[in-house]
C-alpha cells in the first residue's frame, strides 16, 4: 500500500461514514413514518417537507442534551461502549459493493465501495457483526444499572446463538460461488441468476438471525421497554445514546445490503442480461456505477422497509422461545441446508 | 496424498466408534450404561487387535502425518489393553461410589484415542492434538466427581497447569518451525544432523520449552508439583488409568520426538547441552520423587510421588538414545520395556486402593493397610506382588526394565546417572516394602470392610500375570522390539 | 512510499501495549477488553503480512467468540472486588519474578546475539493467505489433523457438558 491509496482510501471512508449517517438518519424518518402509516397516524410532518428533516433535528437536540453518568458506572466503558458500537457498524460498510468499479489508478480499481473485492470480504463481515456485541455487552454493564445488565446479557446471549446460524447459512452461498469475494459473488448471480432462488432456506435463515442480530422486533428482547425500560441504553443519555441508536440503524442497513448482496443479486438489476450492453453503455462509465448503485440502494431499501414492516407488526418473542428457535430450530436447518447443498454441488459435478 | 487405509485401522476404528456410532448410541438409547460399557470395551478391544494385526505393516499414511506399524501399533495395543483394564475396573468403583455415568466412558476412550495419536504421530501438529485430546479427557475425568471438593479441585489444578504446559508445548513447536522449517519429524531429523538449521537460537529455545510441555505431561522434576494433587483428588479409577497409560502415551511422544531432535549420531555441542539438560532433569526427578514418597501418609500421596520417581528412570532412557548398545537394545527400548510393566504394575496397585477405598472416601492412609493379609489375603498378596516389582526387585517386570534402563545409561557414560537411579531405587524399597510389612507383620486396628473386586479382579488377575510373566520371559517383548 | 513496515510497527506496538495491559489491569472487563484488542492488533498484524484469512478469523474466533464467552461470563459473575484479586506480593512472588527475569534476559540475550534478521515477504505470499489455498493445505496435506481436531473438538463438548450438567442422572 502507497500514500496515494491510503488518501484514496481516507477519503473513501469520509465517504461512507456521511453516507451511513445521513442513511441512518432518514431510516429512523422511514421507520416513523411506516409506523404511523401502520398504525393510522400521520408520523412527523413539521420539520421540513414531509418531515424529511425531523431526524436532524432529533439529533440536534440530542449534542445540547446533558450527557448523564450514572454515579457508580464505570465511566470509562460507558463511553467507550457507544464508540464500539458505532465503529462496528461503520467498519462493515467497507466491504460492502454499493456499486463496480469506476476509476483505476496505479492498476487499482476504485468505485463507491471501499474494499469489496477482497478475498475474505464475507468473513470480516461476519467478523465485525461478532465483535459488535461488545459495544451492547459494555453499555450494559458499565451503566451499573439491573436493567441495563440484563438487556446486555440478553442481547450478548441472542447474538451469539443467532451468530452461528448466520455464519452456516452464509456457507451454502459460499458453497455455490465457489468464493468469499463479494464482487465475484454478485458476479456469479449476474450469470447464473439470484442466489434467492437456489437457496431461499438459506435466504429465510439469513433474514431471522438479521433481525435478531440487529436486535430489531420481534427479537427485540435486550431493549424491551415494558420488563427493562430500555435494556442495555437506559442510562444513556446525549449524544452517546445517539450513537447507540445510529449504530443499531446501520447495522440495518448493513444486513440488508449484506442480504441484497449474497441473495438477491446485488447491484445487478435483471439477472441473465448485460445491462451495459443493452443500454450500450461502458460498464466503467459514471452512468452505470450509478445505475448500480441504485439498483443496490433500492434492493437494501426494501429490505429495510420489511424490517420495520415486521417490527410494527409482530409482537415479541419470550426468551426462551428465543433460545428454541435459534438452536434448536435455526442451526439445524442451516446444518441440513448446508448438507443438502454439499451433495446437490457434488451430484451436479 | 497417500493414504493407507489398511494400516490406519486402528486409529479410524476408534475414530468411526467414538465420534459415529457411539455417540448415536448414548444419544438414543435410554438406560444404556452396559450398553455403552460393553461397546466400548469391545471397540477397545477390535482397535487392539487390529493393532496387533497389522504390526507388521509399516510404513506412513496421510501424507507422512502419521506412521504406521512397529512401535505405533505396539503402543495401540498397550494403550487398548490398559483402556479395557481401566474400563473394567472402573465400573465397579463408580457403581461403588454411585456416579456411573454413560459418558465416562466416552472420555476413556477418547482419551485412548489422543494416546494412539500421540505414538503415530509423525509431525508435530499431530501430536499436539494427541496430546490435547488426551488431556481434555483426563481433566474431565479427574473431575467426575462433581460434588466431591478434592475432585474438582483436582481437575482445576490439573487444567489451568495443563493449559500452561501446553502453552509450552505450542510456543516449543513453533519455534522448531522457525528453526528448522519443518513439523514433521523427519525432515527435523534430516535437517538437524546436516547442520543446516537455519536459526539454531530458535532450534535450541524450542526443544526447551517443548523439553518442558513434555515435562509436564510426564510429571517430571520440577513440573511434577500437580501430580500428587491431581493423583489424589481424581476418582481412583481415574488415577489408575492415568498415572499409567497416560504417562506411557506421554514417553511414547517423547521418545518419538527426540528421535528427530536429538538423532543418533549427533553430537554437536547443542546435542551434549540436550543431554545434559535431561539428565539433570531425570535425576532430580528419581531422587525428590522417591524422598517426598517416604513421608506421605496416604497410600494415593504416595503412589502418586512414586510415580514422579519413575518419569524419571525412564527419562534415563531418553539420554541412552536410538543407538542400538552391545545387547541389541537401545534407550528407547529400554524406555518401552519399562513402560509396558510399569503399566501393569503401577495399575495393579491404584485398582488394588481403589477396590479398598471406601463410600465415604476412607481408607486411604498407609495405617489402614496395617494387617491387611488377614482381612483380605488375595488383595494383600497382589498388592505385595505390585510393590515388589515396583520397588525392582527380581523376579517381577519391573527389575528387568530398570536393569535395561540402568545398561543403557552407563553405556552411554552416565555412570554418574546410573547411580543416582540406584541410590534413589534403595530409597524407594524404604516406602514399597514398608507397605508390605505393614499389611503382613503388623495388627489390624479395625475389623475391616467388605470389599468386592467385582469385574475390577479381571484387571487384578492381568495386572498379576503381566507383572510376573514379562519378568520371566521379557525376552519376549524384546524380540518384538528387536522387530521393529 | 510503502506503509506496511510502518502499520507493521504501529500494530506491534499495539500488540505488546495492549498485551501489557491486559496483565496489569485489575479489573476483570478492563483486562479481558485489553485482550480484545490485543487480538485486534495481532490480526492487523497478520494483514500486514498478507495472511487475510488469518487476520479475520483471528478476529472472528479469538475476538468475535472466544472473548465474547470470556466478557459475557464476567459479566454473570460480577467480579466487582478489585481487592479479592490483588495478588500478594510474597517472597515466592518476588523470587518468581526474579528467576523469569533472569530467563527473560537470557533469552533477549540469545536473540540479539543471534538476530533472525527481517526478510522481504515472498512473492507468494498474496497467493498463500487466501482462503482458497488455506482451504487446499487444510483438505489435502493436513487432512488428517485436521479430521483428528473434530474429535477433540467432540472429547471437549462432552466433556464440558457432563461436568455442567445439572443432574448426574
Amino acid at each position: 500500500m502507497n500514500l496515494t491509496q491510503f488518501l484514496i482510501i481516507t477519503a473513501q471512508a469520509g465517504m461512507l461514514v456521511n453516507m451511513m449517517l445521513i442513511a441512518a438518519a432518514y431510516m429512523v424518518l422511514a421507520e416513523r413514518k411506516v409506523s404511523a402509516w401502520i398504525q393510522n397516524r400521520l408520523g412527523p410532518n413539521r420539520v421540513g417537507w414531509w418531515g424529511m428533516l425531523q431526524s436532524f433535528a432529533d439529533v440536534f437536540k440530542l449534542y445540547l442534551k446533558e450527557d448523564i453518568v450514572p454515579a457508580a458506572a464505570d465511566y470509562k466503558f460507558h463511553a467507550l461502549a457507544p464508540v464500539i458500537s458505532i465503529a462496528v457498524a461503520i467498519t462493515v460498510y467497507a466491504v460492502i459493493p454499493w456499486s463496480g468499479p469506476l476509476i483505476e489508478i496505479d492498476g487499482v480499481q476504485y468505485g463507491l465501495a471501499m474494499a469489496p473485492d477482497m478475498n475474505v470480504a464475507l468473513l470480516t463481515i461476519l467478523a465485525m457483526t461478532s465483535v459488535g456485541v461488545y459495544g451492547v455487552a459494555l453499555a450494559g454493564w458499565s451503566s451499573n444499572s439491573k436493567y441495563s445488565l440484563m438487556g446486555g446479557l440478553r442481547s450478548a446471549a441472542q447474538m451469539i446463538s443467532y451468530e452461528l446460524s448466520m455464519g452456516l447459512s452464509i456457507i451454502g452461498v459460499v458453497l455455490i460461488c465457489g468464493s468469499l469475494n463479494l464482487v465475484e459473488i454478485i458476479q456469479y448471480q449476474t450469470a447464473n441468476g439470484w442466489n434467492v432462488f437456489y437457496q431461499p432456506l438459506a435466504f429465510v435463515i439469513f433474514f431471522v438471525t438479521a433481525l435478531a442480530e440487529t436486535n430489531r422486533a420481534p427479537f427485540d428482547l435486550p431493549e424491551a421497554e415494558p420488563e427493562l425500560v430500555g435494556g442495555y441504553h437506559t442510562e444513556y443519555s446525549g449524544m452517546k445514546f445517539g450513537l447507540l441508536y445510529l449504530a443499531e440503524y446501520g447495522n440495518m442497513l448493513a444486513s440488508s445490503a449484506i442480504m441484497a448482496t449474497l441473495f438477491l443479486g446485488g447491484w445487478d438489476p435483471v439477472p441473465f442480461i448485460d445491462e451495459a450492453a443493452l443500454l450500450g453503455l461502458d460498464p466503467y462509465s459514471l452512468p452505470m456505477v450509478l445505475i448500480q448503485h441504485g439498483v443496490f440502494v433500492g434492493k437494501a431499501a426494501t429490505l429495510v422497509f420489511v424490517f420495520i414492516w415486521i417490527r410494527w407488526s409482530l409482537p415479541r418473542f419470550r426468551y426462551d422461545q428465543l433460545m428454541n428457535l435459534g438452536w434448536k430450530i435455526l442451526l439445524p436447518l442451516s446444518l441440513a441446508n448446508i448438507t443438502i447443498t454439499g451433495i446437490v454441488l457434488l451430484l451436479l459435478n | 496424498m497417500q493414504i493407507d487405509y489398511i494400516g490406519s485401522l486402528p486409529l479410524i476404528v476408534i475414530w468411526l466408534a467414538l465420534g459415529a456410532i457411539g455417540i448415536v448410541i448414548q444419544a438414543f438409547v435410554r438406560d444404556n450404561t452396559r450398553l455403552v460399557f460393553g461397546y466400548y470395551v469391545a471397540t477397545l478391544g477390535l482397535t487392539g487387535l487390529a493393532a496387533i494385526v497389522l504390526s507388521g505393516h509399516k510404513g506412513a499414511s496421510f501424507g507422512g502425518m502419521i506412521t504406521l506399524g512397529g512401535y505405533a501399533n505396539y503402543f495401540d495395543a498397550l494403550f487398548c489393553g490398559a483402556g479395557i483394564m481401566a474400563l473394567l475396573a472402573a465400573r465397579p468403583y463408580l457403581q461403588k461410589e454411585e456416579s456411573e455415568v454413560d459418558e465416562f466412558y466416552t472420555m476413556l476412550v477418547s482419551s485412548v484415542a489422543g494416546m494412539m495419536l500421540m505414538a503415530h504421530a509423525s509431525n508435530l501438529v499431530v501430536l499436539f492434538v494427541g496430546i490435547e485430546l488426551m488431556s481434555i479427557s483426563f481433566y474431565v475425568m479427574a473431575g467426575f466427581f462433581r460434588t466431591s471438593t478434592k475432585s474438582v479441585e483436582a481437575a482445576l489444578k490439573y487444567f489451568l497447569l495443563g493449559c500452561f504446559a501446553t502453552g509450552f508445548l505450542v510456543y516449543g513447536m513453533s519455534l522448531i518451525y522457525g528453526g528448522t522449517g519443518s513439523l514433521a519429524y523427519g525432515d527435523i531429523a534430516r535437517t538437524v544432523v546436516t547442520q543446516q538449521l537455519t536459526y539454531p537460537t530458535l532450534f535450541v529455545v524450542g526443544t526447551t520449552l517443548l523439553v518442558i510441555g513434555l515435562s509436564f505431561k510426564i510429571a517430571a522434576f520440577p513440573f511434577h508439583q500437580w501430580a500428587p494433587d491431581v493423583y489424589e483428588g481424581a476418582p481412583t479409577a481415574v488415577t489408575a488409568f492415568m498415572s499409567t497409560a497416560g504417562k506411557a502415551a506421554a514417553f511414547s511422544a517423547f521418545v518419538a520426538v527426540f528421535v528427530a531432535l536429538l538423532p543418533a549420531g549427533w553430537t554437536s555441542e547443542i546435542a551434549q547441552n540436550q543431554q545434559i539438560v535431561i539428565a539433570v532433569i531425570a535425576a532430580a526427578t528419581m531422587l525428590l520423587g522417591n524422598i517426598t514418597a517416604v513421608v506421605q501418609s496416604n497410600v494415593k500421596r504416595m503412589l502418586a510421588y512414586s510415580s514422579v520417581a519413575h518419569a524419571g528412570y525412564m527419562l534415563m532412557g531418553i539420554l541412552a538414545g536410538p543407538s542400538l548398545g552391545t545387547d541389541g537394545m537401545n534407550g528407547h527400548h529400554a524406555i518401552v520395556f519399562y513402560a509396558t510393566s510399569y503399566l501393569f504394575m503401577q495399575m495393579g496397585a491404584f485398582v488394588v486402593v481403589g477396590i479398598l477405598e471406601r463410600r465415604d472416601g476412607g481408607f486411604l492412609n498407609i495405617d489402614d493397610y496395617a494387617g491387611l493379609h488377614h482381612r483380605h489375603p488375595v488383595l494383600a498378596a497382589l498388592m505385595a506382588v505390585f510393590m515388589f516389582s515396583l520397588a525392582g526387585i527380581p523376579p517381577f517386570a519391573g527389575f528387568f526394565g530398570k536393569y535395561m534402563l540402568f545398561a543403557a545409561a552407563i553405556e552411554r557414560g552416565f555412570t554418574w546417572l546410573a547411580i543416582v537411579g540406584v541410590v534413589s531405587s534403595v530409597i524407594s524399597a524404604w516406602f514399597y516394602l514398608g507397605l508390605i510389612v505393614k499389611m503382613y507383620f503388623q495388627d489390624a486396628k479395625d475389623s475391616g470392610h467388605e470389599a468386592p473386586a467385582g469385574l475390577a479382579g479381571f484387571t487384578l488377575a492381568v495386572s498379576v500375570v503381566g507383572v510376573v510373566f514379562f519378568g520371566l520371559f521379557p525376552q519376549l517383548l524384546i524380540n518384538i522390539f528387536r522387530s521393529w | 512510499m510503502e506503509l506496511q513496515p510502518l502499520l507493521f510497527l504501529v500494530f506491534a506496538l499495539g500488540a505488546v501495549i495492549s498485551a501489557v495491559s491486559t496483565v496489569t489491569r485489575k479489573n476483570p472487563v478492563s483486562s479481558a477488553m485489553s485482550l480484545v484488542a490485543h487480538f485486534f492488533m495481532l490480526a492487523g498484524l497478520y494483514l500486514t503480512l498478507e495472511a487475510q484469512f488469518v487476520a479475520a478469523v483471528q478476529v472472528l474466533v479469538y475476538a468475535g467468540a472466544i472473548m465474547v464467552l470470556v466478557v459475557f461470563v464476567i459479566m454473570l459473575l460480577n467480579l466487582g472486588n478489585e481487592q479479592a484479586l490483588t495478588e500478594n506480593r510474597g517472597l515466592r512472588s518476588t523470587l518468581a519474578t526474579l528467576i523469569g527475569a533472569v530467563f527473560a534476559v537470557q533469552i533477549i540475550l540469545v536473540t540479539v546475539a543471534e538476530p533472525t534478521g527481517a526478510n522481504a515477504l515472498p512473492s507468494r505470499a498474496v497467493e498463500i493467505g487466501t482462503t482458497e489455498s488455506i482451504g487446499q493445505s487444510l483438505f489435502t496435506q493436513y487432512l488428517f489433523p485436521f479430521e483428528a481436531i473434530s474429535l477433540l473438538l467432540l472429547a471437549a463438548l462432552i466433556g464440558s457438558v457432563v461436568l455442567a450438567k445439572r443432574h448426574m442422572k
